[in-house]
């Protein structure tokens, strides 16, 4: 069990800078996702810290020992490839217990400790088939079967669940969960599936171009997105993000087509932050809307665009300008509503971001 | 009318196929009916009373028979080894550097190596081998034939190699292998069947070839089977076609006999890259 410690990592391939000056700590234990679209710069940091790929500043500390330039044999670690990179002119006894075999464990203790994990992992009765003559699910624990058998301090896993098919991803997420919470080891996973970093992390690294755009337990970054990227990444149907004004003096936020939201009773939530701007982002999730059939204060004018029913609950796209608005409806009934609606923003749960994307604050 | 024509030139077609290849089974014909006739001339035929005969007497020339049954198997199998060796390992590299023009590298190789081949290097070649006292070394003849077969091996050893998935390597590094192991456990074992296609390809060619050993060995006790067929030329410089047929004969056997064993272990599935 160890913490990992990532000190000003710059990576390049050529040109292109795929990590960019990234500082992380994971703590003993602790289950860390990076969140990320393709080609942010998460699967590269993992592979930074595996060693798979050499750094080319900063340092990596993993327990209180610097493993910049170790090659992965040496850092302890265990890996879970995005396609289990089981070998498969091997049986799943053989590639389980590949790393004992290379560590020279006799072959005795070997098959014994194998079959020890392979049973906890349900695929006890499987080891002598090889890889190609096994579900996919069960390949994915024969991988994750091999990284246990190490013993390693820190789990590495490079999106270990894409390649399974929906149902068969909630198990095996639930399952992830589970083990590391039991074996309580230190784990970094990437992933490009917000929801999935949402359920088992302790902590999200959203990432972006290389940075990390914001770091922290998945409800504060949920609840408090640090900027544009992260709230519309983020939770899923995304925050709403309107572009608007504001007008501090008359106390009010100004969308298109001159309709005004007063906030004239919340100045003192954006404290100093809050001036005369324009380019202002005005963000808001779509449960944190409720919906009015007549004008009531605090709320902003919008023509109903169309309604989904998404059986548990109703998504209702509306339209202020040119933007849609989304908003969530928990009932059962269908929503009786006219065209011309009031949105009425939970204002404790709304966010104004700057012309860069930065959370006013 | 459509059907017609259609039907008139594939009848065409099918019989210009078969003049075609008549003409080329013919030879091929001789090989398999000659050896067996004590009296046999150019001509294609059945023997009256066949016989072992000619092979009899072709076994008496001490010279033939060892050019043939040591000397060939030395120089072929010499250079299958080579090349196998030196074009999985090279192209197991090449497959996972990161050098700047590596692709156009390899196109080079291929493409300087069938310009400047055979013929063409001859002088070179054999100055070459002089100053390193390889000449009537038969180790020269499989240095110099590996390194005329060796870009194509490359070449065909590259797709095998480059079908394994690096992160099956990778893997393995996170297990705590080294590179060496590593090659021996999973890559090797990947890449058998490619090895396998080029050692026997490399190994048909060796088999086959004159011009290098002709070229580079002195002496006769050193010369491979295509060589030792012209001494069973008469003094004249005549064939003497009951000795050649036979002589030739036991030479295309064990090629044969290869063809056979690839296609029974391999199935010619080799071309794509092969998954189990």
């Amino acid at each position: 069990m160890a913490k990992i410690q990532l000190e000003h990592i710059t990576k390049k391939f050529g040109e292109l800078t795929a990590v960019d000056d990234v500082s992380l700590e994971v703590s003993d234990g602790e289950f860390v996702a990076l969140l990320g679209p393709s080609g942010c710069g998460k699967t590269t940091t993992l592979r930074l810290i595996a060693g798979l790929e050499v750094p080319n500043a900063g340092r990596i500390f993993i327990g209180d020992r610097e493993v910049t330039g170790l090659p992965p044999r040496e850092r302890d670690i265990a890996m879970v490839f995005q396609d289990y990179a089981l070998y498969p002119h091997m049986t799943l006894l053989d590639n389980i217990g590949y790393p004992l075999k290379v560590r020279g464990v006799s072959k005795s203790d070997m098959v014994a400790r194998v079959s020890d994990v392979a049973t906890e992992l349900q695929i006890g009765d499987l080891l002598e088939r090889r890889p190609g003559q096994v579900s996919g699910g069960q390949q994915q624990r024969a991988s994750v079967a091999r990284a246990l058998v190490h013993q390693a301090q820190v789990f590495l896993f490079d999106e270990p669940l894409s390649n399974l098919d929906a149902k068969l991803r909630l198990e095996a997420r639930a399952f992830l969960k589970h083990l590391q919470q039991e074996v309580g080891v230190t784990a970094v996973y990437v992933t490009h599936d917000q929801a999935e970093a949402m359920a088992l992390a302790d902590r999200i690294a959203v990432m972006n171009h290389g940075h990390v755009m914001q770091l922290g337990h998945p409800l504060d970054v949920y609840r408090r997105p640090a900027n544009t990227f992260v709230a519309a990444f983020i939770g899923s149907p995304p925050m709403n993000l309107l572009p608007c004004e504001v007008d501090i003096q008359a106390g009010k936020i100004l969308f298109e087509g001159d309709r005004a939201l007063d906030i004239s009773g919340y100045r003192e939530r954006w404290g100093g932050a809050l001036k005369n701007g324009r380019d202002i982002t005005l963000g808001v999730r779509p449960e944190n809307i409720s919906i009015s059939a007549t004008e009531i204060p605090g709320s902003i004018p919008s023509r109903v665009y169309v309604v989904q029913p998404l059986g548990g609950e109703w998504l209702v796209v509306t339209q202020v300008g040119a933007e849609l608005v989304s908003v969530r409806l928990f009932q059962d009934e269908a929503p009786e509503l006219a065209e011309h609606v009031w949105l009425k923003l939970d204002l404790d749960r709304t966010f104004l971001y700057d012309k860069n994307g930065d959370l006013l604050q | 009318m459509r059907d017609y024509e259609s039907t008139f030139s594939k009848v065409i077609l099918v019989l210009f196929s078969m003049a075609c290849m008549a003409f080329f089974a013919l030879p091929l014909l001789w090989l398999l009916t000659a050896p067996f006739n004590p009296m046999t001339t150019l001509a294609v035929e059945l023997p009256d009373e066949p016989s072992l005969d000619n092979f009899r007497t072709v076994f008496k020339n001490e010279f033939a028979i060892r050019a043939l049954f040591r000397n060939n198997l030395i120089i072929a199998g010499g250079a299958m080894l080579t090349v196998a060796a030196v074009a999985t390992l090279a192209s197991y590299g090449l497959s996972r550097t990161r050098i700047a023009g590596r692709d156009i590298l390899v196109y080079v190789l291929m493409l300087f190596s069938s310009v400047v081949g055979g013929t063409a290097a001859m002088v070179p070649l054999f100055l070459l081998a002089y100053h390193l006292k390889l000449i009537d070394t038969h180790v020269g003849v499989v240095l110099v034939m590996t390194g005329g077969l060796l870009p194509a091996a490359i070449f065909m050893m590259r797709d095998f190699v480059d079908s394994i998935p690096r992160s099956y390597e990778e893997a393995a590094l996170v297990c705590g292998a080294g590179p060496l192991r590593i090659f021996r456990d999973i890559a090797f074992p990947l890449v058998r069947p490619g090895v396998a296609v080029v050692a026997i390809w490399a190994f048909v060619n060796a088999w086959g070839a004159f011009l290098i050993p002709v070229v580079m060995l002195r002496s006769p006790n050193n010369m491979p089977a295509s060589v030792a067929l012209y001494s069973f030329y008469s003094e004249a410089g005549t064939p003497v076609h009951t000795l050649v047929s036979a002589y030739a004969f036991l030479y295309a056997v064990p090629v044969l006999i290869l063809y056979l064993l690839v296609n029974w272990k391999f199935g010619f599935r080799f071309f794509g890259g092969i998954k189990s």
